[in-house]
C-alpha cells in the first residue's frame, strides 16, 4: 500500500512517511515531535489523544493516518495564535483546571470542538460532551467551569 | 509510618552557623554550582548526619552516593537576580512546585517570578527519600524556608558591609536590601554580582510566622501552568534524544510465569530490530513504536505458568495466610469491657485491590554514554530509582543520573523503577538511547495495586453512647491510620501482614482508606445500635479539638440533621491522618424501584494547619473526593489465576464527569499551627460517609469496597 507522505497540521503541510494504517498519534508524536497530544489508553476511552480533524474531535490513538490525509488536523500546539492563547486555553489557565496536566491537551481539544458546535453549552451539555475525557486527578468541576468561562470569552471576542 | 516516627523524634539542628565549611560536600557543590549557574551567592543547608541517616529510609547498600545526604537543600542567587532552588522532590500534579516557590519567596523576599525550582534530578539536587506520605509541606517547605531566610540574612550582611552600616537596621524586601535611615537600597543581583560565595549552614533562622505571610497563604496560580495548556511541557514520555529507538518488553501470560524458550528468528530478521533475551527478560527495540510492536508480536515464546488464586477466593486467602501481627496496640481489657457493654457489635469489612491508573503510564528514556547511564522517568523516588538502576546494572550510583520532569500523576503508584530498568536494559543492548512507554494494559498488569484487605472490628458501647471497647484487626491492607482517634479506654488494634497474591504497594493515603472505611462504618453501626445521631455519637466519644472542629464545620456546611425524604440518606465520617483533619458529609438518593444509588452532594471540611495556597488546597481536596468516588463505589481489580481481567479503561471504570456530585469544601485555616500536607488525607472520609448514607436511606449496611460496582443495591 502506498505510504502517506503529507499531512496538513495546524495550517501547514508536513512531510511524513508512514503506512496508512499507522495511528495518527504515533505520527504526530514520533515523526513530527508534536508531543502535546498524549497517549493514555490506546482504545479511545480516555481522550488524552484528542485532536480535531476538519473541526471534529477525533481520538488520534485509533485514527489510521491514511484517513487523515488531505484533511485539516489541529493539535494543541496549533491553538494559540502568535503566542496569544486560545480562549479555551486561557480559560483553563484562569480556572486552574488541571493538576498534573496530562489530560489537559485532550480536554482542551474536546472543549474547543464542543464550543464550535454549541457556543453556549449548558452544564449538562458540557458533561455529556466531555464524558469521554478522563482526568485521574479529578479536576472535572474546574474543567466544567473553564468551558463555561471559555464560552463567555469567545462571546465577548465575538 | 516508621519513617514518619523517626523524623518526628529527631533532635532540632543546633542554632549556630558554621563559618568553617565542611570541605568535601562544598567542593563538589561549589564546582558544580558555579560552573552550571555562574557566579552569585549559594546557600547549602546542612543537616547533622544522624538525622540524615534516618531520612534515608529503607536498607540500602553502603552509600555510593554522588551527594552526601547531609546536604538537604540548596539555593542560588545569580548575578541576574534569578533564584534557583534545588530539591529532590518531584512534581506530579500536587502542585508543590508552586507551593515551595511561595515558601522561598516568602522568606527571601523576592517576587515568585524570579524563582525557578530545579526538582528531582539526582545529579543536581540534594538527596531526597521520595515524594510521598504528604511530607513535602511539613518537612521540605521549612527546610527551603530556612535556606531562603539564611540567604536573605547573608545578603543583608553583604549590604551592611558595603555601606558600613548595621545589618540589624537594614530591611530586605522585593528583591533588594534597603536602609530606611538613609533611603538607599541595593538589589540582590547587584549584591550577588562578582561573587562566588557559598555558605553552608546548620541554620535555624527565625521564619516568618503564618499570620505575617504575604506570598504563602495566597492562591498563587500553578507556576508553569501555561506550559500545560499549550502542550509545551515535556513529560518523561515526551523526551526525545538523537538516534533514539523505541522499546517493547515481552510480558508473561500470567504472574510468576517463567520463560522456557524463545524463538527470536522472525523478529531479528526485521530491519532495524534488536532482540534482547536475558533469562526471564525479553524485549525488542526498533526505529518506531509500530515496528517495535510488530517485532514483539513476532517473538515466539513458551512460558511455564504457575497456578494462582482468583478473586473469589481472595478474602479467605488473606485471612488464612496472615502472619503474626506487627505493632499490636493494646490498652485496658477489651474482654472485660465487652462483657460489661450494653451493646456489642462484630463486623467484617473488606476492600478490593484497586489501581492508581495515573493518566501518564510508566515511561522512561534511557541513554548510556561511556558507561554512564542517564534515565528520564516519571517517578516519586528519583534517588530510589537511581539505587535500583545501580543495583540492576552493578554500577556505582555516581554513574547513574535520574531526571524526573513534572509527571503525569502518581498517587503512590510510581515509587518503583520498573520502566527505567527495562528501558536501560534495552538501551544497553541496542547501543542507542531507548524510549519505553508502558501501554495502558501493561500499566494495569505490571504496576502494583492498593492492597486488598479484610478488617474485623468488634465494638462495645454503654447505653448512654460511650464506646468502651474497640478491637480492630487489619489483614494485609496495612497499618496507616489503624488507630482510632476516639477516646476508648479498652483497645486492641493489630495489623496482620500477608504475602499478597497480587503485587501491592502505596496508594493515596495508603491503607488509611481501608482503615477509615472500617472504623467509621463501625462507629456508625454502634451509633445506630444505641439509637444516637451519628454525629452526636462521634462527638460524645471524641476529645481531639481539631477533629471535633472539622466534624462540626462539615456538618454545618452540609446542613446535618435536616429533614429527609424517602430514599434520601445522610452519612458522616472523618478522622486524622498525616497531620490533616478531615470530616465528610454525603447525601445519597436510592431509587425505590431500580435500587440505583446516586451521590447527591458532598461537603468536606479539612484542616491542615496554616494554609499555604487555598486554591491549590481546594483543588487537591476536590480531586481526592472525586478519586475516592471510584474506590468507594465501583473500582475493583478483577483477577483469575495470575491474570488481570479488567486491564483497560473500557473494563476498569474510573470516575468521569457525570459521576461528580456538587462538592462543597470548607477550609479550616489554623495560622497558629504548622502546615501539614494535603494531597492524601481528604480522600479518607468519603467512602465510609457514602456507606453510612446508604444505610441511612435504606437500612442496608454495605461492608465491602467497592460498595455499588453495578450502580444498584441488591433488591430487598
Amino acid at each position: 500500500m502506498a505510504k502517506i507522505r503529507q499531512l496538513r497540521i495546524n495550517g501547514r503541510s508536513h512531510s511524513i512517511e508512514a503506512d496508512p494504517e499507522t495511528r495518527l498519534l504515533e505520527v504526530l508524536r514520533d515523526q513530527l515531535d508534536l508531543t502535546g497530544t498524549k497517549y493514555g489508553c490506546g482504545e479511545g476511552q480516555c481522550g488524552a489523544c484528542t485532536v480535531l480533524i476538519d473541526g471534529q474531535p477525533r481520538r488520534s490513538c485509533l485514527t489510521p493516518v491514511g484517513t487523515a490525509e488531505n484533511k485539516e488536523i489541529t493539535t494543541i500546539e496549533g491553538l494559540a495564535v502568535n503566542g496569544r492563547l486560545h480562549p479555551v486555553q486561557q480559560a483553563f489557565l484562569d480556572a486552574e483546571a488541571f493538576q498534573c496536566g496530562y489530560c489537559t491537551p485532550g480536554m482542551i481539544m474536546s472543549a474547543v470542538a464542543l464550543l464550535r458546535a454549541h457556543p453556549d453549552p449548558s452544564e449538562a451539555e458540557i458533561i455529556r460532551f466531555m464524558e469521554g475525557n478522563i482526568c485521574r486527578c479529578g479536576t472535572y468541576p474546574r474543567v466544567v467551569a473553564a468551558v463555561r468561562r471559555a464560552a463567555e470569552l469567545e462571546r465577548k471576542a465575538g | 509510618m516508621k519513617s514518619k516516627l523517626a523524623v518526628d523524634t529527631i533532635p532540632e539542628p543546633e542554632r549556630s552557623e558554621l563559618d568553617s565549611l565542611p570541605s568535601y560536600p562544598l567542593e563538589i557543590a561549589r564546582r558544580d554550582f558555579f560552573r552550571i549557574l555562574g557566579g552569585g551567592v549559594a546557600i547549602f543547608l546542612v543537616r547533622p548526619s544522624d538525622l540524615a541517616s534516618q531520612e534515608s529510609g529503607r536498607g540500602r547498600l553502603p552509600s555510593r552516593d554522588a551527594q552526601p545526604k547531609e546536604l538537604v537543600a540548596w539555593l542560588h542567587i545569580g548575578e541576574s537576580g534569578e533564584v534557583t532552588v534545588f530539591t529532590g522532590k518531584a512534581e506530579m500534579g500536587q502542585n508543590i512546585r508552586t507551593s515551595l516557590t511561595q515558601a522561598v519567596a516568602e522568606e527571601l523576599r523576592v517576587p515568585t517570578a524570579s524563582i525557578r525550582l530545579l526538582m528531582g534530578d539526582t545529579e543536581l539536587t540534594p538527596y531526597d527519600m521520595g515524594t510521598f506520605g504528604s511530607r513535602t509541606t511539613p518537612y521540605m517547605a521549612p527546610l527551603l524556608r530556612r535556606a531562603a531566610a539564611t540567604a536573605r540574612n547573608l545578603l543583608v550582611e553583604l549590604a551592611a558591609r558595603q555601606w558600613n552600616a548595621e545589618a540589624a537596621k537594614l530591611v530586605a524586601g522585593n528583591g533588594k536590601v534597603s536602609d530606611p535611615a538613609s533611603g538607599r537600597s541595593i538589589e540582590y543581583r547587584e549584591l550577588a554580582r562578582g561573587q562566588a560565595l557559598a555558605k553552608a549552614v546548620i541554620a535555624e533562622p527565625a521564619l516568618t510566622p503564618a499570620p505575617e505571610w504575604k506570598v504563602a497563604g495566597g492562591s498563587l496560580p500553578k507556576i508553569n501552568g501555561a506550559d500545560f495548556v499549550t502542550g509545551k511541557h515535556r513529560y518523561s514520555s515526551d523526551i526525545k534524544l538523537d538516534g533514539m529507538l523505541h522499546g517493547k518488553v515481552l510480558r508473561p501470560p500470567s504472574f510468576q510465569a517463567t520463560l522456557v524458550s524463545l524463538n527470536k528468528n522472525e523478529a531479528e530478521a526485521m530491519p532495524g530490530v534488536t532482540v534482547v533475551h536475558e533469562g526471564n527478560f525479553a524485549g525488542v527495540t526498533a526505529g518506531s513504536e509500530r515496528a517495535a510492536a510488530r517485532a514483539l508480536a513476532a517473538l515466539r515464546a513458551e512460558w511455564k505458568t504457575v497456578p494462582q488464586i482468583s478473586q473469589p477466593e481472595l478474602f479467605g486467602f488473606l485471612k488464612k495466610n496472615a502472619r503474626p501481627g506487627e505493632g499490636r496496640h493494646e490498652t485496658g481489657s477489651v474482654e472485660d469491657a465487652l462483657s460489661a457493654a450494653r451493646h456489642r457489635l462484630d463486623a467484617t469489612y473488606t476492600v478490593e485491590y484497586i489501581a492508581h491508573a495515573p493518566l501518564e503510564p510508566r515511561a522512561a528514556v534511557a541513554a548510556w554514554q561511556d558507561g554512564k547511564l542517564t534515565v528520564w522517568t516519571g517517578t516519586q523516588r528519583p534517588f530510589g530509582v537511581r539505587s535500583e538502576l545501580a543495583e540492576a546494572f552493578r554500577i556505582p550510583e555516581e554513574q547513574v543520573r535520574v531526571i524526573v520532569s513534572d509527571t503525569g500523576a502518581g498517587f503512590g503508584g510510581k515509587h518503583t523503577g520498573d520502566a527505567a530498568i527495562e528501558a536501560a536494559r534495552l538501551a544497553k543492548a541496542a547501543g542507542r538511547p531507548v524510549q519505553l512507554v508502558w501501554t495502558r494494559e501493561e500499566e494495569f498488569n505490571w504496576a502494583y495495586f492498593r492492597p486488598a484487605g479484610v478488617i474485623e472490628v468488634r465494638g462495645g458501647a454503654l447505653a448512654d453512647g460511650t464506646v468502651t471497647a474497640w478491637e480492630f484487626h487489619n489483614y494485609n491492607s496495612g497499618a496507616a491510620a489503624i488507630r482510632t482517634p476516639y477516646d476508648i479506654p479498652n483497645q486492641r488494634i493489630e495489623f496482620h501482614p500477608v504475602d499478597s497474591p497480587l503485587r501491592q504497594g502505596s496508594y493515596r493515603a495508603l491503607a488509611a482508606t481501608a482503615n477509615f472505611f472500617a472504623r467509621e462504618s463501625h462507629m456508625d453501626e454502634l451509633a445506630r445500635a444505641v439509637k444516637m445521631d451519628p454525629l452526636d455519637f462521634r462527638l460524645r466519644n471524641l476529645k481531639d479539638e481539631r477533629l471535633r472542629a472539622v466534624f462540626e464545620a462539615a456538618a454545618k456546611a452540609f446542613g446535618w440533621g435536616g429533614k429527609k425524604n424517602e430514599g434520601q440518606g445522610f452519612g458522616i465520617a472523618g478522622g486524622i491522618e498525616k497531620g490533616g483533619y478531615v470530616a465528610t458529609c454525603v447525601e445519597v438518593a436510592v431509587d425505590s424501584s431500580t435500587r440505583s444509588v446516586k451521590v447527591v452532594r458532598v461537603a468536606t471540611a479539612f484542616e491542615c494547619g496554616a494554609i499555604v495556597n487555598p486554591d491549590g488546597l481546594e483543588n487537591q481536596i476536590v480531586g481526592c473526593i472525586i478519586m475516592g468516588l471510584g474506590g468507594a463505589l465501583f473500582e475493583a481489580i478483577e483477577f483469575a489465576n495470575g491474570r488481570i481481567l479488567n486491564n483497560r479503561f473500557s473494563r476498569y471504570r474510573v470516575p468521569r464527569f457525570s459521576d461528580v456530585p456538587p462538592i462543597e469544601v470548607v477550609l479550616v485555616n489554623r495560622k497558629d499551627l504548622p502546615s501539614a500536607g494535603a494531597g492524601e488525607t481528604p480522600i479518607l472520609g468519603l467512602a465510609p460517609a457514602i456507606g453510612n448514607a446508604i444505610f441511612d436511606a435504606t437500612g442496608l449496611r454495605l461492608r465491602s469496597l467497592p460498595m455499588v460496582p453495578q450502580g444498584t443495591l441488591p433488591k430487598v
